[in-house]
């Protein structure tokens, strides 16, 4: 099918128009889940606050399965397959495969969504975002997150045959591009995502409609896992290719090495998928074998690849900088950095904060002995509140400032909000993270309505530390559901009456893509001592973080 | 001498070869973590 490509006159990069449009509805209905999720933060949010409490049982549980499904599943795998029509059709300069079928999955998506959603909030389906069983939910909360996963699935199928098409049509020579590259990741473990997905919903489904007498609860949570945690994997892969590429937009810096950071992606594909076992690290029936050898050794293989792209990314900015002159001590490049331009500062809160706050944790949380400190705690969604929401939504939110103009031709309304949006939402959720951490720790538990468990017959006294860590998640929740909701009408707003921008040449055939030469060991050298100094005071929060939660746990288990 | 120079390395045609990567990043989880898990669940021992 004949098809045009747009050139856009702002950053030069090339739309296929049908691409070009699944790209928009794709993020738009991102941004709606986006909306929705935030909505029921505040319900959620609002309630775990000790002094607030504001929802009853019922309703707080269903606040919570919206909030979970919105944010971990619609809006981040809507925003994803963004990225992806993105960093194929446009940065390989080629068409998209199959249009048509892409709009199938699309629509998949979307009616699956507003499926699950329907049954959420019909009010017998607050099975939340993990829907343990023997917990049940009404069919059409399964069937909408299977049709949704379907369409998912097709969207990654249609991003391989783009690929497919664009060495076929020649558009590229040699590797495809470091970003693509990170996107395809993305892609490879969405499927193994999604598959794991339809495996373990399909006879949920059966079993939600009298066809299947039970299903087992071990198998499960196994199974169920292999979705739920890979599914944040996506978000990982994706988001680091997001870094790149805001990193390439606004300094115009090349990866310091593409050959580390191509092993660091593929460590990714090899051994990203198999840290789903820490949320079992407590569970019988799988023996300590399983546990170590996947959330352990390799595991640790794909922590690897984090540091390493925690540290070439900003690595290739402090070379970019250097090489415009910004040379003097350790951190000039870093202080003249454009720190009031929301994409670079979203990124670079995205990036440490997902260094420090999520990486760190995780770790930490996937030692079996550690883990068992903080298990079902609120430190696990401490923990992935700074992964999912500031490594990854932070990053798009970010990368969305640059599409509004380029994407969606729209000019983007309150620039002074914007430069101070990324800094109230990110700091904000920093707090989040380490007091959800913090109380976490003091054993708050992870999901349940009412901490103080009134009037129950065996009542648990917690220090009260623990009480100001939940008052101060309250407090640091609002002020984040502040930064992302203006975030959201800001974006809107921009998108319906932002000023039109001239949308540019329009061609009938691509210009092919000329790739710059891979960076290795020929290029020339730049050192980067500001990034070795920060990854170095990385290292050291890292090693005395672990070992502090190993005392931690020697006190708790005395030996004597 | 030219041939040389345009040889691709191994591991460069191993990261170029996308749906190699797409095997390897669907067996790998699948075996050590589903499989494994699954079969070490179903090797528990029924309670009478």
């Amino acid at each position: 099918m004949a098809t045009t490509y747009r050139i856009c006159p702002r950053s030069g990069l090339q739309f296929d128009t049908a691409a070009e449009k699944l790209m928009r509805w794709n993020a738009v209905a991102g941004v709606l889940a986006l909306l929705l999720g935030g909505i029921m933060a505040l319900g959620v949010i609002l309630t775990r606050w000790p002094a607030v409490h504001l929802l009853p049982a019922d309703q707080f549980y269903l606040a919570l399965t919206s909030h979970g499904v919105n944010m971990l599943l619609f809006w981040i795998i809507f925003f994803e397959m963004a990225v992806l029509y993105f960093a194929s059709s446009t940065l390989l300069h080629c068409r998209l495969a199959t249009p048509k079928i892409a709009w199938a999955g699309f629509w998949l998506m979307a009616i699956g969504a507003v499926m699950t959603n329907v049954a959420i909030f019909q009010g017998e389906s607050s099975v939340m975002f993990t829907s343990y069983v023997p917990m049940q939910a009404k069919p059409h909360f399964y069937l909408g997150l299977i049709l949704f996963a379907v369409g998912a699935l097709i969207g990654c199928f249609v991003f391989l045959g783009t690929l497919v098409v664009a060495k076929a049509e020649k558009t590229y020579e040699g590797s495809i591009p470091l970003v693509t590259f990170g996107a395809l990741t993305a892609a490879i473990i969405a499927i193994f995502t999604i598959a794991s997905g339809a495996v373990i919903l399909i006879p949920t489904l059966l079993w939600s409609l009298g066809y299947i007498r039970e299903i087992d609860t071990i198998m499960y949570r196994i199974v169920w896992w292999a979705m739920g945690h890979s599914s944040q994997q996506i978000n990982v892969s994706a988001h680091v290719a997001v870094w790149y590429a805001v990193a390439a937009i606004v300094f115009g810096a090349k990866p310091m090495s593409e050959k580390v950071s191509r092993s660091a992606f593929f460590l990714y594909i090899l051994f990203l998928q198999l840290a789903s076992a820490h949320h079992l690290l407590s569970d019988p029936g799988v023996g300590s074998e399983w546990k170590v050898v996947n959330t352990s050794y390799f595991m640790y293989f794909a922590v690897l690849a984090s540091m390493i792209h925690g540290m070439t990314v900003p690595g290739a900015i402090e070379q970019a900088q250097r090489a415009k002159g910004y040379n003097k001590g350790l951190f000039e490049w870093l202080r003249k950095a454009p720190w009031g331009n929301p994409a670079f500062s979203s990124m670079f809160l995205s990036l440490v904060g997902f260094g420090f706050l999520g990486g760190i944790s995780g770790v930490m949380m996937g030692t079996e002995q550690l883990n068992l400190l903080i298990h079902n705690t609120i430190y696990v969604p401490g923990h992935f509140h700074a992964t999912v929401v500031i490594g990854t939504t932070l990053a798009f939110m970010g990368l969305t400032y640059f599409l509004v103009p380029v994407l969606f031709r729209r000019e983007v309304l309150f620039p002074g909000f914007a430069k101070l949006q990324p800094y109230l939402f990110g700091l904000s959720m920093y707090a989040v993270a380490l007091v959800m951490m913090g109380a976490g720790t003091l054993g708050v538990s992870r999901r349940h309505w009412d901490m103080a468990f009134a009037g129950a017959g065996m009542a648990y006294e917690w220090p009260g530390a623990a009480y100001l860590m939940m008052g101060l998640t309250g407090i640091a929740g609002v002020v984040a559901i502040i930064g992302g909701g203006g975030w959201i009408l800001q974006i809107v707003f921009s998108l319906l009456f932002g000023k039109r921008l001239d949308e540019g040449e329009t061609r009938s055939t691509p210009i092919p893509l000329t790739l710059p030469p891979q960076t290795g060991a020929h290029a020339a050298h730049v050192g980067t001592p500001g990034t070795m100094v920060l990854a170095l005071v990385f290292l050291v929060s890292f090693i005395l973080y672990y070992f502090v939660n190993w005392k931690y746990l020697s006190s708790l288990w005395g030996m004597a | 001498m030219a041939d040389q120079e345009e040889r691709v390395p191994v591991m460069q045609q191993v990261l170029d070869n996308h749906f190699l990567l797409l095997f390897l990043g669907i067996t790998i989880p699948t075996v050590i973590y589903v499989l494994w898990g699954v079969m070490e669940v179903a090797n528990i021992a029924v309670a009478r």
